[in-house]
């Protein structure tokens, strides 16, 4: 089957200008060459900590931001170089869903105007035809159609985080991408966005990209997932894989970082020393050795390539070549 | 053998008074810290963890927030009957807080050793000098690595996880009886996260500090904490030891959080499945119900439940509010 997305050696670097003439004195690099594909009706979850680039990854696949290099393949189309006009058949069939329900939604429109807006945009559908999709896509988020009146401060954080997806939903699409859809969000709260979600996804067989820092989140509602270090993916597998079976050293102690709600498992915890080096000056070889409880002398020359460990489980170590 | 309480808090009542009227943030909240424990306290966004917090420190913002009620007693002495200037030589000194961001609850024009110092030689009758070795030496307990050419930076030159370790070092500066940290790792990646985690746990055992953690991640109250006090729109609905809460929850709130949170199935060994929703909202503050808040949200709610429950100890050192509570619903 093709994919809903295919990424192909991502990059978005930044410049960085200082000083009186404001030259560019050095580079971001956010993305630093990143690829996978979702399959449709299919569920990647891209995890990472702060700064990793997981975000800047969204950006760049929406063509929010532009990428430096590298492709983006919507149906077999790059639309990393396509057009503002020539993009937007393209944006139809992918939609994103922002962290923070409060800044996402215009205060000054009503929700329905707001979960109407791409249908007038797109001259999907007018008027009446267009009030009545509305409705029956705020009956399909779990809110009232009655509440489309409303203006978003009327709403809580749960009921808002719907809207945003009521919105993604009215074109249509074959892919979400959703940025940390329920980090802004209360646990019992984020229990009613997820399995919204997962339902939408079984219904309509949406593909998404989603990315979050929560790892029990991901284990949850992805079928790969990818993580994220310093601008480039480390290691990517299937969940149960990658959750099982993790190779990459950092995928390890991100894996022991997290905590557990359940007292009576004692776990040894594997602790990271330091932070996360700067992105814009990434340590020479692999980026993680700074950090890493195995390195040895070859981690700070080589740059580790993603290599296929089994079928599907791919990961940049040095160490793990075995 | 249990050890003796260190922070007794008895009827604890803060309330709001706002343009929308009276906010009761914290309704007749009761609980002890006994000492060398790490109690947790536990809750949803709006549930009073962090108005209790701050009232044990006496940092309600008055007006429009205001103590009506309650004692809080620090090794005997209440705290809530002192004047304001016996209660600064509390505050950093046998009590000290820890917040969630530690950006902004640091001074940025001052260094770090500067800081730890302020409160050192505001507490203790040392020099210049003395105070500056104090604070050097609490960089190095507290692991960051050059302390002395460290203690001479300024916040905004520390990452998150230094700024945090840096905010530790103040509050342990003066060797408190009691530490209250207020969400400590909320702003902190997973694995800066779990570094400072071990760092308060490795510190309270070493200095026999004892230590109440808000937070609203059962994960970090699951792996912390001996006990936990679960809040809900302003009260304590349930206390227990953290094993028993975890499985024996009884509240059917209590209940609730553990169902809709993912477990981890590949690590915790538990089966993934749908998550459980508890359906509507927190109510708010300023308009809550007569009787028992959850009740609107709550399958097991009947007429009973327009009595605000009691609480009661149904299991050995578990106590409840609830009518129905431990039944199945």
């Amino acid at each position: 089957m093709t994919p809903v997305l295919q990424v192909e050696n991502l990059k978005k670097h930044y410049p960085v200008k200082s000083g009186f003439l404001r030259r560019t004195t050095g580079q971001v690099f956010a993305v630093d060459g990143v690829s996978f594909s979702i399959a449709p009706g299919q569920t990647l979850g891209l995890v990472g900590e702060s700064g990793c680039g997981k975000s800047t990854v969204a950006r760049a696949v929406m063509r929010l931001v532009a990428p430096t290099s590298g492709r983006v393949l919507v149906e077999g189309t790059d639309i990393a170089t396509l057009s503002k006009a020539e993009l937007r058949p393209y944006r139809r069939q992918m939609q994103m869903v922002f962290q923070d329900p409060f800044s996402s939604l215009n205060p000054r429109m009503s929700a329905g105007d707001i979960v109407a807006e791409p249908l007038l945009v797109h001259g999907v559908a007018h008027g009446d035809e267009a009030r009545a999709r509305v409705a029956a896509l705020f009956a399909q988020v779990g809110l009232r159609p009655a509440q489309m009146g409303n203006f978003p401060h009327q709403f809580s954080g749960g009921q808002r985080q719907r809207i945003s997806i009521a919105r993604a939903l009215a074109l249509n699409p074959r892919l979400i991408v959703a940025d940390e859809p329920v980090s802004a969000l209360d646990v019992s709260i984020q229990a009613q966005v997820i399995n919204l979600l997962m339902d939408l996804q079984r219904d309509q067989g949406l593909a998404y990209l989603f990315i979050a820092h929560d790892l029990a989140v991901v284990e949850h509602i992805a079928h790969q997932v990818a993580v994220m270090y310093l601008g480039r993916i480390v290691e990517i597998a299937d969940k149960v894989t990658l959750f099982r079976n993790p190779t990459h050293p950092y995928t390890r102690a991100l894996l022991s970082a997290v905590p557990v709600p359940n007292p009576k498992l004692k776990r040894k915890k594997q602790l990271l020393e330091g932070d996360v080096p700067s992105p814009m000056r990434p340590p020479p070889g692999c980026p993680f050795h700074t950090r890493c409880p195995i390195a040895v002398a070859r981690c700070s020359v080589d740059v580790p390539v993603l290599k296929e460990r089994d079928t599907g489980h791919l990961a940049a170590c040095h160490l793990a070549d075995g | 053998m249990i050890a003796d309480p260190i922070l007794e808090v008895e009827g604890l009542r803060t309330v709001f008074f706002t343009a929308a009227g009276l906010v009761r943030a914290v309704e007749d909240v009761s609980f002890t810290l006994r000492r060398g424990e790490v109690l947790a306290v536990v809750g949803e966004s709006g549930c009073g963890k962090s108005i209790t917090a701050l009232s044990l420190m006496r940092l309600v913002p008055t007006p429009p927030g205001r103590i009506v009620a309650g004692t809080v007693k620090l090794a005997g002495r209440d705290l809530l009957a002192i004047s304001e200037a016996e209660m600064r030589d509390v505050r950093g000194n046998a009590m000290s807080m820890i917040f969630q961001e530690p950006m902004t609850s640091l001074n940025p024009v001052l260094t770090i050793g500067d800081q730890i110092a302020e409160t050192v030689r505001l507490h203790r009758k040392v020099t210049r000098a003395q105070a500056w070795d104090r604070a050097v030496e609490m960089l190095r307990l507290v692991r960051i690595p050059e302390p002395a050419q460290r203690a001479r930076e300024y916040p905004h030159q520390l990452s998150g996880g230094m700024r945090q370790r840096a905010m530790i070092a103040i509050a342990l500066a003066c060797d408190p009886q009691v530490l209250i940290a207020d969400e400590p790792t909320t702003a902190l990646d997973v694995t800066i996260q779990a570094q400072i985690l071990d760092l308060i746990l490795q510190l309270q055992r070493e200095t026999g500090t004892s230590v109440l953690l808000i937070t609203h991640d059962l994960g970090v109250v699951a792996e912390t904490a001996q006990r936990v006090v679960v809040m809900y729109a302003g009260r304590k609905i349930e206390e227990a030891t953290v094993e028993d809460l975890f499985e024996f929850p009884l509240h059917p709130y209590t209940n609730g959080l553990l169902g809709s949170i993912p477990h981890l199935a590949a690590i915790s060994g538990a089966v993934a499945e749908r998550l459980q929703e508890i359906p509507g909202m927190v109510p708010a503050l300023s308009n809550l119900p007569a009787g028992c808040a959850f009740a609107a949200r709550c399958a097991r709610a009947d007429d009973k439940c327009n009595d605000v429950p009691p609480l009661v100890e149904l299991r050995p050192d578990h106590i409840v509010a609830c009518w129905h509570a431990g039944a199945t619903p």
